[in-house]
């Protein structure tokens, strides 16, 4: 569905921030790009529905040389769910969400059809969020229309940057769970970046660890735990795992064994 | 102020603030028309914005008057056109400069998120940046609302009727009730505007459509109102001509042109007077046919238009000054007055007679020590060039005054001498000497009426004017000027009872 042939992009007077990179996201399949901030993950992101020109290689997005596109079409036909949301802080909640259909030129009732479907589908009522404005919305409330509005168009590639990472644990949760439902039915093909590794783990189909532009290991949670390829991909495992030896330790009413965790 | 006064001025005030408004509002109007594409223009190429920012606070710091000013020379042209092109100018920069900066400044979420979602960049610039700086952009819609309406009051010297005429002419005739009505009228008018804008932006932020409904009624009612005179005006159809009489800015020169207007009306022609403006605009409009009659002066002619350096005899100068005319730009001299209004310099008797001065050559001894005060004009003239180099004169100080507060100047001992017009009746008024010029430095200052080369074939025209010839002596006018400067008599009140006197 997605598929990247040797890419590289290097900013102005920059170290290459994308070096090489070669990737395939399958219909239906969620791949996660997980590294530190700076390794290149979201540039990536952004290459693919052209908010950044890549310098070599090539893109292919359900089939098509995103290169021969125009970078406008391209954008509304790809689901994008943006680092710091971007709701349009002058317009509702459903203009908000209407916007792709809107530019599509999608007639009033579809759309206000297409706005009320996706609301009960990322968890909000219709009628009560609507005509709210984004400042009424807490900051889990606002990521769900940001995750309508990248779906409303009937896109079935959906981006996202860091998507939950501005809300608080337990909203992200609920979040997470929403997605991985709506995948499904929806049969999304989904590319999504965070530094979170327990996020990455929880969501995705196969991760692929990024470093300096470059792709470390790709493979499922499994693989990369049982056979990391390099110390970065090791030790960026190591830290749930340890986490979660920990919770079970707790869990079993045992003594926490680690130090500086009581005082 | 007295009542006669009080109501020989607000006859105006339905006519000066219908143009007042079409002048402001219609310069706003394509102020926010041009400066915001313009705008959209610098947002989406940044390179671009510093230079025409950079190029409307150029025109900024232009003084408003003289911004005014510049665009008749510049467009070949007196009247509301060179008066709307500098309002345009001047509104455009608040306007470009808070929406270039709002625009600029909108969220990068927001952004990243319009162009993620394939917003083209001009629906980025329109659904996006231009409504969420709209706050902005109003502010500088505001500002400059309130800036073209003060600064409208001061096209009355280029020709454009607005409330700026109660003013100029307010403070030339000493019209204390002239300058407050013009005041308060574009107090009124600004505020107004400021409160419509003000209305239109609550109505939306709120998406308030009864709001906005009832600004954009409360904006065409009050346009429609105060623009009525106007409106009447053009469509009146009375077939009577029209004609238009100029005027410069001193007290003389609105007598004189309410003189003609009165004689003109009564012959039947509908009558515009174009008073306030600069003595070789004047010309010039006269010189195009955008002024059709006016008053000036032999010797300014001859000195600022003929470009002569010598003096010759009164009548020498008048028939040189009038083939000159005729020949070169079709205006045709109906005849002389009958007064003489010359440049002259005069002191304050006492302080004359403490300096042993009776003539010019006895000032030029004593220049050194001495000042003298100046019309805003008189400095630049070539006769006081000619008579400065004549004399040898070399003053410590030149100041210029507004002409109506010159006299008061010397008097109060601000400067040594000033450059009088000998028909003001200020003079004696003040008990001041007028020297002596015993080279005949000044040229002599016959008033003459002159024609445009249109109304010089109207003979119905001529009609009216021709026993105006010779009809006023150099008391009759000065006893008319005092009237009004000193004795604070309205301007039509004067020029009527002079009309009564003259034969038929």
């Amino acid at each position: 569905m997605i598929s990247l042939r040797g890419v590289s992009k290097t900013y102005q007077g920059g170290v290459p921030a994308v070096d090489q990179l070669s990737l395939d996201v399958a219909r239906g399949e969620t791949v996660v790009l997980l590294g530190a901030s700076g390794c290149g993950k979201t540039t990536t992101l952004k290459m693919i529905n052209r908010l950044v020109d890549f310098d070599r290689g090539e893109i292919h997005v359900d089939g098509r040389n995103i290169a021969d596109a125009d970078p406008v079409a391209l954008r509304r036909s790809i689901g994008y769910v943006f680092q710091g949301v971007g709701l349009f802080p002058h317009w509702t909640v459903a203009e908000n969400i209407a916007a792709i259909p809107k530019l599509l030129g999608w007639s009033e009732d579809r759309i206000r059809i297409r706005v009320d479907e996706l609301l009960a589908r990322v968890g909000l009522s219709p009628d009560t969020y609507r005509e709210r404005r984004p400042s009424e919305l807490s900051g889990g409330q606002q990521q769900r229309v940001g995750v309508a509005r990248a779906l409303a168009a009937e896109a079935n590639v959906l981006l996202m940057d860091e998507p939950f990472g501005a809300v608080d644990p337990v909203t992200r949760d609920g979040l997470q769970q929403e997605l991985i439902s709506m995948r499904e039915q929806l049969d999304l093909t989904i590319l999504l970046v965070t530094h979170d590794v327990t996020e990455a783990l929880l969501l995705a189909d196969r991760i692929a660890v990024m470093d300096r532009g470059r792709i470390l290991q790709i493979g499922r949670p499994a693989e990369l735990f049982a056979n990391p390829a390099t110390e970065i991909v090791e030790r960026l495992l190591d830290m749930p795992r340890r986490q979660s030896a920990k919770l079970q330790s707790i869990l079993h009413g045992e003594e926490p064994t680690n130090q500086g965790s009581s005082s | 102020m007295t009542a006669e006064q009080f109501e020989s001025q607000l006859v105006h005030l339905p006519d000066y603030f219908a143009h007042h408004v079409l002048l402001s509002v219609g310069a706003l109007s394509l102020g926010i028309l041009f400066a915001l594409p313009l705008a959209g223009l610098a947002v989406r190429k940044p390179g671009l914005a510093g230079p025409m920012l950079g190029v409307a606070s150029v025109v900024q710091t232009i003084p408003g008057l003289a911004l005014l000013a510049l665009m008749v020379p510049l467009l070949g042209r007196i009247g509301v056109v060179p008066a709307l092109v500098a309002l345009v100018l001047y509104s455009m920069l608040p306007i470009l400069r808070n929406t270039v900066t709002g625009a600029i400044e909108v969220d990068a979420n927001v952004l990243e998120a319009a162009r993620g979602i394939g917003m083209t960049d001009q629906q980025i610039l329109m659904r996006v940046r231009f409504p969420l700086a709209a706050p902005v952009i109003v502010a500088g819609v505001r500002t400059a609302a309130v800036w073209t309406v003060g600064m409208a009051t001061l096209s009355t010297p280029v020709g454009a009727t607005s409330l700026g005429n109660f003013i100029f002419s307010g403070l030339q005739t000493q019209n204390t009730a002239a300058v407050l009505l013009g005041c308060a009228g574009s107090a009124v008018l600004a505020l107004s505007l400021d409160g419509l804008i003000r209305l239109a932006e609550l109505a939306a932020r709120r998406r308030d459509a009864k709001l906005a409904w009832t600004a954009s009624i409360l904006f065409i009612i009050g346009l429609g109102l105060a623009t009525a005179p106007i409106l009447a005006d053009i469509t009146r159809t009375t077939g009577r001509e029209r004609v238009t009489v100029g005027a410069k800015t001193f007290t003389e020169q609105f007598i004189l042109a309410e003189l003609m207007a009165d004689r003109l009306r009564k012959a039947g022609f509908d009558v515009t007077i174009r008073e306030g403006l600069g003595s070789s605009v004047l010309f010039d409009a006269l010189a195009r046919n955008e002024v059709d009659v006016y008053v000036d002066y032999s010797g300014t002619i001859w000195a600022n238009q003929l470009k002569r350096k010598d003096t010759q005899p009164a009548e020498t100068v008048l028939e040189e000054m009038s083939a000159w005319l005729l020949a070169r730009h079709g205006i045709s001299a109906l005849g002389r007055l009958g007064f003489e209004n010359a440049y002259a310099i005069a002191m304050r008797r006492d302080r004359a007679e403490e300096l042993n001065i009776t003539s010019l050559a006895d000032l030029a001894a004593r220049s050194a020590n001495l000042s003298i005060g100046g019309d805003y004009e008189f400095f630049a003239r070539p006769e006081w060039i000619a008579v400065r180099d004549r004399y040898r004169m070399v003053f410590r100080e030149e100041r210029s005054f507004d002409s109506s507060l010159m006299y008061k100047a010397v008097f109060e001992g601000h400067v040594d001498a000033i450059s009088a017009f000998s028909s003001d009746g200020r003079i004696a008024a003040f008990d001041l000497l007028v020297l002596e010029d015993p080279f005949s430095a000044f040229p002599p200052y016959d008033a003459v009426i002159l024609l445009s080369e249109s109304a010089a074939k109207n003979p119905d025209l001529i009609a009216a004017l021709t026993p105006l010839v010779d009809s006023l002596d150099d008391s009759t006018m000065r006893a008319a000027n005092r009237s009004v400067d000193l004795d604070h008599r309205p301007v039509v009140a004067v020029a009527h009872a002079l009309s009564v006197d003259l034969p038929n």
